[in-house]
């Protein structure tokens, strides 16, 4: 009996991509911009979520953070600080979060009385790219530290964002830090995101961040269901 | 490196698709990967016969079909495909491209399989010319 083609057109992460719609449903309809951070190790995520999250609160904004690393809660304890409700997923030795660890993480939390979710990937800047969380924004960092070229090493990552932030802005001179090459690495790979120079210490960009977030939210909200 | 964890479920879909269409085993899975879509082929090669241990795929050969990456030009008003390395720029007029057509793929295209009944199959086929 000759052998038979079964047709499958399925994607490979099938599983994690319903979870993700799953999660999307959710959030919509609980009026919740859920936002994904991605970048290397060390770019400075959990920086900008200290600000961003302190910040949010002092203007009224119900905040909530996700925080995914291999091993320890250290990220979750310094969010904490800002007052905002944290919690770490740790994933042992996974590469990138996925929509399942994030919705488990998720039990127990209204995600009615939040506004906005953070959730920090695993700092990566390969496995993440694949991974749909079930966020409405991806923003990536790339810290001014790192090197100009990194969105052209990396281009599934930095493709998949909505949002480049540029980090480490203060320390820009000290390494010698060539923006216009960095703009031009971004927008080589991503030229549908949007680009902001940030620094956690400074504050420089911060408002502009927040900004960008909050009117993101704004168009998220006209798409939600009634 | 999550391409183990990406061979897990390929094996798990292509395993269950199998079992419902009644196969004894699977012989090929073909894939489509994007060159963009942030798998090394290699690596999946190298996770999938341990992932496939102990199901219909055990003895399966895996054929990718790589997907090159293709935008579409608003200003050319067509599709381009580039080349690596990859700027999302129209080769043709260099204006940025914002739409992606292809490249991101990850997707089981198909499996080839072979049916259980072949034993009865063959004693109808042997009586059925008598």
């Amino acid at each position: 009996m000759p052998p038979r083609i079964l047709e499958l057109r399925q994607s490979l992460l099938e599983k994690n991509d319903q979870l993700a719609r799953a999660l999307r449903s959710r959030f919509l309809a609980a009026g919740l911009l859920a936002v994904n951070l991605v970048s290397s190790p060390g770019a400075g995520k959990t920086a900008l979520l200290e600000v961003t999250l302190t910040r949010m609160r002092s203007q009224g904004w119900r905040v909530a953070a996700l925080v995914g690393d291999l091993a320890t809660t250290h990220d979750a304890q310094r969010l904490q600080r800002s007052g905002a409700p944290v919690r770490q997923i740790e994933t042992g030795t996974l590469c990138h979060l996925e929509a399942d660890l994030v919705a488990r993480r998720l039990e127990g939390w209204s995600l009615d009385e939040l506004d906005f979710l953070f959730v920090e990937n695993v700092g990566n800047l390969v496995c993440p790219a694949d991974y749909d969380l079930g966020e409405s924004a991806r923003v990536v960092l790339l810290a001014a530290t790192e090197g100009e070229d990194k969105p052209r090493k990396y281009p599934p990552l930095f493709h998949s964002a909505d949002l480049a932030l540029i980090t480490k802005m203060d320390l820009a001179a000290a390494v010698a830090f060539d923006s216009a090459a960095a703009v031009a690495s971004l927008q080589a790979v991503a030229p549908h995101a949007a680009i902001l120079e940030t620094s956690a210490r400074s504050g420089l960009g911060i408002d502009s961040w927040i900004d960008w977030l909050v009117d993101r939210r704004r168009q998220h909200e006209k798409t939600a269901p009634a | 490196m999550h391409e183990l964890s990406i061979a897990c479920n390929l094996v798990e879909t292509a395993d269950a698709a199998a079992r419902t269409a009644g196969a004894s085993r699977v012989r090929v899975v073909r894939l489509q990967i994007g060159a963009i879509a942030g798998i090394a082929e290699e690596a999946l090669r190298f996770s999938f016969p341990i992932a496939a241990a102990n199901t219909l795929l055990a003895q399966a050969e895996l054929v990718v079909v790589p997907v090159p990456v293709q935008i579409y030009c608003a200003a050319c008003d067509q599709p381009h495909t580039l080349e690596p390395p990859y700027v999302l720029r129209c080769p043709r007029c260099q204006s940025p491209a914002n739409r992606l057509l292809h490249g991101r793929e990850l997707q089981i295209e198909s499996i080839e399989i072979e049916e259980k009944q072949e034993e009865k199959q063959e004693l109808e086929d042997a009586t059925a010319y008598p």
